[in-house]
């Protein structure tokens, strides 16, 4: 147990759960507040959303985020805001007001959590206005699954909810209550545990004396192992309050420049680096999960929990990234394609942590291209997922870097294709060549997500389109949906 | 079905009522007799639901409360397709912490079969296992988590046996739930014979999970005396109430089932919600105590039954333009493990061969293969949707056959004067309507000049493909099982003039409760909110048949309707001889919350508080029930002939599509959609009720793929491997029209048409404009193959086989 103190629309609140606690959990049996709805405790469908405010500063908005999968001591000096709290008596917030007018509701169970959701981009777009296009508006639905409407009111209503009046509640900007979770000195390896730290220096020190405790930031793959699994998590280390994993420094590491990217970096906030630099990447994490797990979910969760079907690893790789693990004794640098040993075994040492990930720069003449392949366009786990860079100089294929997800027991990358293509001419008969190489060296598996001979199939595809990119780049070789 | 009322007496007092004015002469759903109000029949209002959904008051089954000491269930579920149960020890499962009480199939004291038309749905495995998430037991704890964990600490010795998971192979053995039925009509033999051309195809037809977002869940509280109160997410409370009530070995009256809401149903609560309240039953007789049971995701996946997967075939004779002369259909269903609702399913997939076209001198056999899954169950269309797939398929393979557009072809074989009896022997009685319909969104989503620019784009795109398909649906709105087209109500009228209506339909999100509302305010000339249901429960409005087959509306609003117009006729009676001046009797009428009667200078106006009171005042009773049995329909299974539906519900949508043919992906790039829907009980409902349909179509044909592995475990149990259309999924040009000026050529409710399942069927505009971006990979001269769910995966292995195929 320990003791959380936040605000819950508006209200300052001061609960003692168990670390495995969720929101939902805390919501809907400890507090009795049953207007969140648990639709699958997997973080996939969104009837959970509520929304969490993480600053003091009036500049910062409400996120929205999945209750059923968010650790309940994570709140700790948050603002957590659900749909009980959104109306000011019996006047309706323009969120709920546009639901009701536009007909968005049917059997309403998904309704409070897309309510939430739509909470969300009111509360951005009353700070920041910006055009809300169709990709705007899918990346902040696109978590909320609705069985009944069909979307179409829903949609109606995000755009009406604009219009309608608001007057923000008192609470709004509310300052947060600033505690934080005691850190444990003494060593009971066994006695429940959660702990906050907020240096490096103390996450390493607690992780070296809790060398069974998990490791937790976003927390979307981890929860599962409880609300799936039944795994009892009694020892959590949340890495989400440490200084050192939250920064995005530019640096130059290797004679390369680049970023220094922080482990606890979640996905929307590295979004801004990637539109830029490597708008590829950036377009790949509009199909990262939803925007309650982008909001949620690191760039370092996604490297250490080493799945093959991580979405950031074989980009990562393809621009040849480096991964800094630290300990309480120091750091060390290794590039990430050799972080992944085999299916769910990574380099990282038991006392170790994954602290940051170096992202190179990519050179002016180089392009990156992302393609991922799932069954739903949105909010789906790839069954493919190739990254190509290279660069392309006098009609020759130079720095080729590949790697796949989906395709092995780890993301790999695809050397025997690369050599295939390094330093050729770009022909048909160079990409037949590396088309051959990537038959020889994966052999994919046959899982829910597609059997052996698509992944095998779409994965050589992916080489011909890119060769009808660069040799036919007129001509219409992807759908404008999955396009960039 | 087995919740057995004598319908003769009722019935036939409802059918002569209605004998006089069957076809044709029954008001408007648009004439509101108040214009002052725009909230009754006819007219847009908001779910009445609405602002408890978007404040997140209205109540589920979870968010109930219950005593302190409520328990909480978790299930037991095989891990083996099929076998037998040779040892269950469930000694530390008693011992674990938090843990009241468990039981097994020997623990129940009533019937153990749960069926629910025919045997074979055990409550418990006994020996048997058939399929993997069969339950074998159940734990009653202190805590929802005790009661998991404890569950996971079983020990079973279970003998393996290889499950039988392959449909046709089950046919061919003759395993087989239920008997084979067949549809004969003309010498279909003799027409494939002399045919000029014959033209054959087959199709696999994935099933689908319902994903209700609300899963199965119920609370049970002991009652007085041996009974229980059961609050279950359910579309049919007296069934639950009758298995209950079986299970216990207690009388029916012992049990009483409430439905407020659900959080979804689409058919997967028609059947599959009652054995969680039987075991939930079962432990609050035993403990005493308030019981809660919920299904996380996963486990209600896999023990629920989904969508039939079906196998179809077809060989037809058609003759140079491409018109069908006859032919035989063979549809296998497959039905999982027991029969549960399969003899209806596939008995209406083989009424849906046909969708809107003449299939001549044909015959349509339907088998009910059993196999060792989930026992599939009612889904939205109820085989409907799957009949009609193979004929669309159909429909686009002989348009390649004679290189006509699959428009052209799907018209020239519509049901038309001369040619508009079913297989089945029913006439199509509004051929007319589908053919101005189909003209109308020919027209309005400009199909031909899209045809054109599609081909000029395809043919110059060699990666990017576009497709494009104008699919129809008509669809026959009945329960097939003549005996459940019966509905009941229960009007009150409380001395504030306020009123309670209780009906035996369920609310669902489908917008039941507010049309049911809106037809008591109509008839009673209130406001609506002057109505309001409580819920639906099973000792207000007894014997009631499911919510399903489109039928909600249809049955339980003329209950309420007649209910409403008998209490207005005894309110009139009583005026006429009440009021001292008095009123004339003829002309009287309930309009904006008054009574009036007489008109110009003789106009006397009553307020219906006013009204309400003097007449209970004078011992006039303020209560009334109603009672509605459809006529006209029955159908003979012997000869497979009959009249099964009271009237077709159509409508059509076109579908355009762009896929890439290097990687399957796909994207939808418009839809239309012109709707049938009578003359329109609630617009705003009703349009709801299109979209949602149509997308949960959509979903079904594309991206809802269920696996399973070889050992029969299904493998996509949830929302993470099991994807259901999301808000991105929703056409960037989505045109949806309810077609206007078509009222019900029947006598239904205010000459409305049912809404519920017939739009889920636009969706197949989506897959058949996919196979015809493909075939155009072959200049359209080659049909191919496309199985559903067309997953990026069969799209990208089609476009390969088909361009072996122009090889």
């Amino acid at each position: 147990m320990a003791t959380i103190e936040f605000l819950l629309n508006g209200t300052p609140r001061q609960c003692d759960v168990p670390p495995d606690t969720s929101i939902l959990t805390l919501l809907r049996d400890h507090l009795g507040m049953t207007g969140t709805k648990e639709g699958c405790a997997s973080g996939d469908c969104g009837a959970c959303t509520v929304a969490i405010r993480n600053r003091s500063d009036a500049g910062s908005c409400f996120q929205s985020v999945n209750a059923c999968i968010t650790p309940a001591h994570q709140l700790n000096s948050r603002h957590l805001v659900t749909v009980e709290g959104l109306a000011q008596g019996n006047q309706l917030h323009p969120a709920q007001q546009a639901m009701v007018e536009c007909h968005g509701s049917q059997c309403g169970f998904c309704t409070p959590g897309i309510v939430m959701s739509l909470f969300t981009l009111h509360t951005t777009q009353q700070r920041r206005p910006t055009p809300l296009t169709p990709e705007r508006l899918e990346a902040v639905l696109g978590g909320n699954l609705c069985r009944c409407t069909g979307y179409r009111p829903i949609r109606d209503a995000a755009l009406e909810m604009q219009s309608l009046p608001w007057q923000p509640p008192q609470w709004f900007d509310a300052s947060l209550p600033a505690t934080s979770v005691s850190n444990p000195d003494r060593i009971d390896e066994n006695a429940s545990l959660f702990a906050q730290p907020s240096t490096l220096d103390e996450l390493t020190r607690v992780r070296r004396r809790y060398p069974n405790a998990r490791l937790v930031a976003g927390a979307t793959d981890l929860w599962l192992e409880n609300t799936q699994r039944l795994v009892e998590l009694d020892q959590l280390i949340d890495v989400t309050r440490v200084d050192e994993l939250r920064r995005i420094e530019e640096a130059s590491f290797q004679g390369q420049s680049g970023w220094w990217v922080g482990a606890g970096v979640t996905y929307t906030q590295l979004e801004p680096l990637l539109e830029p630099h490597f708008p590829a990447f950036a377009h790949l994490l509009h199909r990262l999960g939803s925007q309650q797990i982008r909001n949620t979910g690191t760039i370092g969760g996604n490297i250490a929990n080493a799945s093959p079907i991580g979405d950031t690893p074989p980009v990562l790789q393809a621009l040849d990234a480096w991964v800094e693990l630290a300990n309480a004794d120091g750091s060390r640098q290794i590039p990430l394609s050799t972080f992944f040993i085999d299916y769910k075994k990574t380099a990282l040492a038991a006392d170790e942590v994954v602290s940051r990930v170096f992202i190179p720069k990519l050179a002016d003449t180089a392009t990156l291209r992302v393609w991922k392949l799932s069954k739903r366009r949105e909010d789906d786990i790839s069954a493919v997922l190739g990254a190509f860079c290279y660069r392309l100089e006098a009609g020759v294929m130079l720095d080729v870097r590949i790697a796949f997800g989906g395709m092995a027991a780890t993301p790999k990358r695809a050397l025997a294709t690369e050599k295939a293509l390094e330093g050729k001419p770009l022909s048909k008969t160079s990409f037949q060549a590396a088309q051959q190489a990537l038959d020889d060296e994966f052999t994919p598996m046959s899982d829910v997500r597609g059997s052996q001979l698509y992944r095998q199939q779409a994965a050589r595809n992916l080489l011909e389109r890119l060769y009808l990119t660069l040799f036919a780049p007129n001509q219409e070789v992807m759908l404008h949906a999955y396009a960039h | 079905m087995r919740t057995l009322t004598r319908l003769d007496a009722d019935s036939h007092r409802a059918r002569r009522e209605l004998h006089d004015h069957i076809q044709g002469s029954g008001p408007l759903a648009r004439h509101t007799v108040d214009s002052q109000s725009q909230r009754q029949a006819g007219s847009t209002s908001f779910h009445e639901s609405a602002h408890k959904h978007v404040t997140g008051k209205a109540a589920y089954i979870d968010d109930i409360k219950t005593p302190a000491d409520a328990l909480h269930v978790a299930l037991g579920l095989s891990l083996v397709a099929h076998g037998t149960l040779t040892k269950l020890d469930l000694e530390a499962v008693r011992q674990a912490p938090g843990v009241i009480d468990v039981i097994t199939f020997d623990d129940v004291p009533g019937h153990t079969d749960i069926g629910p038309v025919f045997p074979g749905d055990p409550i418990f495995v006994d020996r048997e296992i058939s399929y993997a998430g069969q339950c074998l037991f159940a734990v009653a704890a202190t805590t929802l988590q005790a009661a998991r964990r404890a569950v996971k600490l079983a020990r079973l010795d279970i003998d393996e046996h290889p499950a039988s998971l392959d449909p046709v192979a089950a046919t061919e053995r003759e395993e087989f739930v239920r008997p084979t039925h067949v549809q004969e009509r003309g010498d279909w033999q003799a027409t494939l014979e002399q045919a000029s051309q014959h033209i054959e195809g087959e199709l696999f037809i994935g099933g689908q999970e319902h994903f209700y977002l609300e899963g199965q869940a119920c609370i049970v509280l002991p009652s007085e005396d041996e009974g229980v109160i059961v609050h279950t997410s359910n579309q049919h409370p007296s069934e639950t109430q009758k298995l209950v009530a079986e299970v216990l070995g207690i009388p029916f009256h012992a049990v009483t089932v409430e439905v407020r809401r659900m959080g979804g149903g689409f058919g997967g609560k028609e059947t599959q919600a009652s054995p969680w309240a039987c075991m939930a039953a079962l432990f609050a007789r035993r403990t005493g105590k308030a019981i809660r049971l919920r299904l996380p995701r996963s486990e209600d996946t896999r023990a629920t039954g989904k969508r039939h997967p079906f196998h179809n075939r077809y060989q037809l004779a058609v003759d140079h333009q491409g018109v069908i002369e006859g032919g035989e259909i063979t549809l296998i269903g497959d039905c999982g493990y027991s029969p549960d609702l399969s003899d209806a399913i596939v008995d209406r997939a083989m009424f849906h061969a046909d969708n809107a076209y003449s299939l001549g001198n044909a015959r349509v056999t339907g088998h009910r293969a059993k196999t060792h899954t989930a026992s599939n169950t009612a889904f939205r269309g109820f085989g409907g949707p799957q009949g009609m797939m193979i004929i669309e398929a159909a429909m686009d393979d002989i348009a390649r056959r004679v290189g006509e557009d699959p428009l052209t072809i799907r018209k020239r074989n519509f049901y038309r004067q001369g040619r508009d009896i079913t297989h089945y022997g029913q006439r199509v009685d509004q051929t007319q309507l589908l053919h101005t319909l189909v003209d109308t969104l020919e027209h309005s989503s400009d199909y031909w000049s899209r045809r054109e620019a599609i081909t000029a784009f395809n043919a110059a795109s060699p990666i990017i493909k576009k497709g494009l398909a104008l699919t129809p649906v008509k669809f026959g709105i009945s329960f097939t099982a003549q005996h459940l087209n019966q509905a009941g109500a229960l009007l009150h009228v409380y001395t504030d003039g306020s009123i309670m209506i209780n009906h035996g339909g369920t609310e669902m999100g489908q917008g039941l409760h507010t049309k049911i509302c809106q037809v008591v305010a109509r008839e009673l000339g209130l406001d609506l909110d002057s109505v309001r249901i409580s819920a639906t429960r099973t000792d207000k409005v007894p014997n009631t048949s499911p919510t399903a087959a489109s039928s909600g509306a249809d049955l339980n609003g003329m209950a309420a309707r007649d209910a409403a117009s008998k209490l207005r006729g005894r309110l009139f009676d009583f005026a006429a001889e009440h009021y001292s001046e008095g009123l004339d009797r003829e002309g009287m009428r309930l309009e904006d919350g008054m009574l009036i009667a007489g008109i110009g200078e003789s106009e006397r106006r009553i307020p219906w508080g006013e009204l309400v009171q003097t007449a209970y005042l004078n011992r006039i009773s303020l209560s009334e029930k109603g009672f509605y049995a459809t006529p006209l329909i029955y159908y003979d299974r012997a000869t497979g002939q009959g009249r099964p539906f009271y009237y077709y519900a159509f409508g059509a949508a076109v579908g355009e599509v762009s896929v890439d043919t290097l990687t399957g992906e796909y994207q939808v790039d418009r839809v239309d959609i012109l709707h049938d829907v009578g003359d329109s009980l609630n617009p705003a409902i009703d349009m709801g009720q299109v979209e949602g349909g149509f997308i949960q179509g959509l979903g079904w044909l594309t991206s809802e793929e269920l696996k399973w592995n070889d050992n029969g475990m299904l493998i996509s149990d949830g929302p993470a491997t099991y994807k259901i259309p999301t808000f991105g999924d929703l056409p960037p040009i989505f045109n949806v029209e309810l077609l206007e000026g078509h009222p019900n050529s029947m006598a239904s409710l205010y000459r409305s048409k049912a809404v519920g399942e017939p739009p889920f069927m636009l969706g197949i505009c989506v897959w058949s404009a996919l196979r015809d971006a493909l075939s155009s990979l072959t200049g359209y001269q080659v049909s191919p193959h496309l199985d559903t769910p067309a997953t990026p995966e069969r799209v990208m292995l089609a476009a390969n086989a088909i361009r072996q195929k122009a090889l």
